[in-house]
């Protein structure tokens, strides 16, 4: 299903196959991020490499929250936040070489609760694509099939596009959400603990459709759930206080951890 | 900023695992013990006992790989406990063989008994006593976590292979010399042989209790 869908985004093939294009999507240096004078990310450099899942684990106030933020500069939208050093997207520099509402269209975010707007399934889909000025009916019908079927949705909902999108069970709409993020063809799709409120059974569907994503996006999930990146990530990355302390493979990250400290956290002895 | 306590019932269901698994290596321990009094004193009852003790061995090999799947199970370990879980499993395993072996070497002791002793016979228990420290050594390993004490458990295993070598260049003299002995000179390096193969088994352990402490998987056997 997600094949079909980059079809539809780009008639030459946007297809990242990570055998042939290898390469970092997003790169971090020396990232640092204040909040009214607290520093919520300290030096942080890593790489996101293309068309992986990266996960980023942490306790609270770890800044793993902030990290995801930064990346599409939601966290200048919180009075008081200053930001230092560099985060390229593609290579470009996201703070000088790219406009931050284009930005936030090439990197869309999924948030911990789920919230649709007041809206039919349809056009809660549509809605992105529709407010960056698509107007061509048969490509919105498209736009909002494809992005619900890579979502893992579109069986669910295909006969029911016209209900209003609160009728959906919380899981729903999360899916609807992702659907959401997708439908404005993001190459970048964050997501801030997609599942913390969600059933067992929906939350595997909803790291299966992460799965499925890899095709095409490139995806960072911060979550507190450490099991969850040992099971959908690629990479884990691990952040304390504002400090990235481990970053690697996720098979080496949770069966020998480098650091005593991810160690003790990901074995659940403090956080 | 690490909260000892907050798995304190876990710890202690590793701490209670890895007590089950010395007390598995001591019965083998006591095997071998056992079946080299056997041998020497020519005791068909404590040729019994070690049989015995094989049950035990294999009960306790049961008992912690379920406890081990429990553990899987309901608390998910991660990093480290998880290697310990995995390493323990594997572990048993090979104590477990380590058992079947003293029950073999036991059972050409028993046939032995009442038989003329060949001028080599010190050998075995000699080797015997040589695997015994090794296992020792090895339990000791696990519970100081001590990684030094493995490498010495390692080249150790060379002593006892070259103690086979060398019983084997005996038993076919004695052999050439004596063919009427033939019989108990193939019996004692068959005994020979299996001790050589509970060392093995030994330094399969020291491997696991390797990666256990270091996430490293290394060949330590050469």
């Amino acid at each position: 299903m997600v094949e079909n869908k980059s079809e539809i985004r780009n008639p030459k093939s946007e297809i990242k196959d990570s055998k042939s294009e290898q390469g970092n999507k997003i790169v971090t240096s020396k990232l640092n991020v204040w909040y009214d004078g607290k520093q919520a990310l300290k030096d942080i450099s890593l790489n996101v490499e293309m068309n992986e899942i990266m996960g980023v684990i942490g306790p609270s106030n770890s800044g793993k929250t902030s990290f995801l933020e930064t990346l599409n500069r939601l966290n200048e939208l919180y009075p008081g936040s200053r930001t230092e050093g560099q985060v390229l997207l593609d290579g470009k520099d996201i703070f000088k070489e790219i406009d931050k509402h284009l930005l936030r269209k090439k990197v869309g975010i999924v948030f911990a609760l789920p919230l649709p707007l007041p809206l039919s399934i349809f056009d809660n889909v549509a809605y992105g694509p529709r407010l960056h000025g698509i107007k061509d009916k048969k490509k919105i019908t498209e736009l909002v099939e494809q992005s619900l079927k890579s979502a893992a949705i579109w069986d669910e909902v295909k006969d029911r596009l016209k209900e209003n999108a609160f009728k959906l069970s919380g899981g729903q709409q999360q899916r609807l959400c992702i659907a959401r993020t997708l439908a404005v063809e993001p190459d970048v799709v964050l997501y801030d603990e997609p599942c913390s409120g969600l059933d067992p059974i929906s939350t595997l569907k909803i790291e299966e459709a992460m799965r499925e994503l890899k095709k095409i996006y490139t995806q960072v999930l911060v979550t507190n759930n450490v099991k969850q990146s040992a099971r959908v990530s690629d990479r884990t990355a691990f952040f304390l206080m504002g400090e990235m302390i481990e970053l690697g493979a996720t098979t080496q990250i949770f069966t020998s951890p480098k650091d005593k400290r991810t160690d003790d956290y990901i074995s659940g002895r403090f956080g | 900023m690490i909260n000892e306590g907050i798995r304190a019932t876990f710890d202690q269901e590793l701490k209670e695992l890895s007590d089950q698994v010395m007390a598995m290596g001591i019965t083998v321990m006591e095997m071998i013990k056992k079946s080299m009094n056997a041998f020497n004193k020519s005791d068909e009852k404590l040729a019994q006992e070690v049989i015995k003790l094989d049950d035990r061995v294999d009960k306790y090999n049961q008992d912690i790989e379920t406890k081990c799947v429990q553990l899987l199970a309901t608390q998910q370990p991660m990093a480290k406990d998880l290697r310990i879980i995995a390493s323990t499993m594997r572990i048993i395993s090979d104590i477990e063989r380590m058992g079947d072996y003293m029950v073999d070497v036991t059972k050409f002791a028993r046939r032995l008994m009442g038989k003329p002793k060949l001028a080599s016979a010190g050998d075995v228990p000699k080797m015997a006593e040589l695997v015994e420290k090794m296992l020792q050594e090895t339990l000791d390993a696990i519970s100081k976590k001590d990684l030094e004490l493995i490498t010495k458990v390692v080249e150790d295993d060379e002593n006892v292979d070259a103690a086979l070598r060398n019983m084997f260049d005996t038993a076919m003299l004695e052999i050439e010399k004596r063919p009427l002995s033939a019989r108990e000179a193939i019996y004692q390096l068959f005994m020979a042989r299996y001790l050589e193969r509970v060392a093995d088994h030994i330094t399969n352990v020291c491997e696991r209790v390797y990666y256990m402490e270091t996430g490293e998987l290394k060949e330590l056997h050469v």
